[in-house]
């Protein structure tokens, strides 16, 4: 590390799962190695903007809560994405909105009250030696985090921040239509992939017009849906590349949606992918959660991506 | 392209960042060339665009960034390179690696069952996995594990029916007409005959894993004190 690092926090207690993520890791699939990143684009990029960081700042994804920090000088930050009922010395910290926390503040992250995955930003971002061109943290692969070695975040760490960038000021606060209530009814986009046609119509109707349930067997690799038993004409293909959102479908019909930890290849004939945006938006919910998947097409998933980058760049 | 049926190659919408080339039905070496050239002009066609590409037996994966490039013209692009796609001569021939392995019980415990499985001595079934080169078709699974094939039909064993929680590192194992190396300790459900002695990734160098899509791997069977010699672990399976 060769720039200007000081450290930010102290780790009291980690809880289950909250680990340093920049955008991913890029140009390596070709080496097994995924992508990483934050499973909730949505969250990570608003905390980001909000505590005036450029695009791709490593930024702390918090799982479930759990999470006690203390600050070791004062700093600049946002939280955005789930609310894990944060607080700051036992306020209630404010979502979606630039904070100032004082040195020897704690930060506490308890549990999920809307939302599953909270995005804490500090000005200046979070640093770390990148692996493989970046800090995402991948457990499963031993790759990122502040160690380099994909570890979680462990009680006792001293989180290294960066200096503050100078530049445009950013927006203090997100608008209300970029705060999303997570409880809401979660309607995913997907984009029909090319083995759709090998799924039976009774199961084609089924998988658009049913209520899924996020199971309990949900992580940052993917997350599996329970309903209805899906039968596509084909069991296994030869490998090959699996997209962030691919909705694939093992042979006990219940769908398995992607995300950021995937691994790199994969054999089972998929209904399509999500999109981005919906990808993020699954990520957020909780096992037990009912989603409805909503057929797209990829005219208004581009659309929807501009939209969501404008808001963040006028915000 | 050469003897496929009309309908390929075909671009197939893999979400909004990205198209699955599929390029071929099969799993045949004789692919690797066509992929590694589209691989190549990938990257020279879409630039800063390019967001990363997967190469596997039959296809390739490209992703970009649908905000720098929309998906239809990310699609045209690939309809022109494939309308001039010629295979690359230097994936033909492919990188040689050698692995030294020591074929034993001790640390390959599935090697007596493949044995008997395939009707041979356990020498037999070593002189036949070391007997030939093997090609480098896909990665995946976990950072550097490479699927290697094609092995002599004889040794052709399905994987276990409960996979082992816990593959030691650089295990040699086998699987339907398929070869690998586990590259770190994962669950695994391939039959194992062997050790190696070569990191295949190692953050110390250059790229990370010894080997690439199109490379070519040779096991050659080292006794335990070569093995030893050479830094291998002659630690014996843990018991599942």
């Amino acid at each position: 590390m060769n720039q200007y690092t000081v450290i930010g926090f102290r780790v009291e207690r980690a809880g289950p799962l909250a680990l340093l993520q920049d955008a991913g890791r890029f140009g390596v699939r070709r080496l097994g190695v995924t992508q990483g990143g934050p499973a909730d684009l949505h969250g990570w990029a608003w905390a980001n903007r909000l505590a005036g960081n450029p695009w791709g700042t490593a930024a702390l994804e918090v799982t479930f809560g759990g999470l006690a920090l203390v600050a070791e000088r004062d700093l600049t930050l946002a939280v955005a994405g789930a609310d894990l009922g944060a607080t700051l010395d036992g306020e209630p910290l404010p979502l979606w909105e630039r904070v100032t926390c004082k040195e020897g503040q704690r930060l506490v992250f308890a549990a999920p009250a809307n939302g599953l995955r909270a995005y804490l930003a500090v000005a200046g971002g979070f640093v770390a030696e990148p692996v493989l061109g970046s800090v995402a943290c991948v457990v499963r692969e031993g790759l990122g985090g502040f160690d380099g070695r994909g570890s979680r975040l462990a009680e006792g760490d001293r989180l290294t921040v960066g200096e503050p960038a100078p530049g445009a000021p950013s927006p203090a606060a997100a608008p209300a239509e970029a705060r999303l209530d997570y409880r809401a009814p979660a309607r995913l986009a997907l984009l029909p992939g090319a083995q759709i046609g090998d799924f039976t119509g009774q199961s084609l109707f089924q998988a658009f017009n049913s209520a899924w349930r996020v199971d309990d067997r949900a992580d940052r690799m993917g997350v599996r849906l329970t309903g209805p038993r899906l039968q596509c004409r084909i069991a296994s293909l030869v490998s090959e590349g699996i997209g962030l959102g691919a909705v694939q479908v093992p042979p006990d019909g219940q769908p398995i949606a992607l995300l950021n930890d995937r691994q790199t290849i994969g054999g089972y004939p998929r209904l399509g992918a999500l999109t981005p945006l919906a990808a993020s938006r699954l990520a957020q919910c909780l096992p037990g959660q009912e989603v409805r998947l909503v057929a797209g097409s990829s005219e208004q998933a581009l659309a929807a991506l501009r939209r969501f980058h404008g808001q963040l760049a006028q915000g | 392209m050469r003897g496929e049926g009309a309908r390929l190659p075909r671009l197939e919408s893999a979400g909004l960042d990205g198209w699955m080339v599929r390029l071929f039905e099969r799993i045949d070496e004789q692919n690797l060339a066509w992929i590694t050239a589209l691989s190549r002009g990938c990257e020279a066609a879409f630039g800063e665009a390019l967001v990363d590409l997967v190469p596997s037996y039959t296809t390739l994966l490209v992703l970009f960034d649908p905000l720098r490039l929309a998906p239809e013209e990310a699609r045209g692009r690939l309809q022109a390179l494939l309308a001039g796609l010629a295979p690359d001569e230097r994936a033909e021939a492919g990188e040689l690696h050698e692995l030294p392995t020591w074929y034993d019980p001790s640390v390959g415990p599935d090697l007596p069952r493949v044995a008997r499985h395939a009707g041979m001595s356990v020498e037999e079934v070593v002189a036949c996995h070391a007997g030939r080169d093997y090609r480098v078709f896909a990665l995946g699974f976990a950072p550097g594990f490479a699927f290697m094939g094609l092995l002599d039909e004889r040794l052709e064993v399905p994987r276990l029916d409960t996979p082992r929680k816990r593959v030691p590192v650089n295990s040699v194992a086998i699987a339907g007409r398929q070869t690998a190396a586990y590259p770190a300790v994962t669950p695994g459900g391939w039959n194992l005959l062997g050790r190696t002695a070569v990191r295949l990734f190692d953050r110390d160098r250059e790229g990370f894993s010894l080997l690439r899509v199109g490379d070519r791997v040779r096991f050659v069977p080292v006794d335990r004190a070569t093995f030893e010699s050479l830094g291998g672990d002659i630690a014996p399976m843990e018991a599942p």
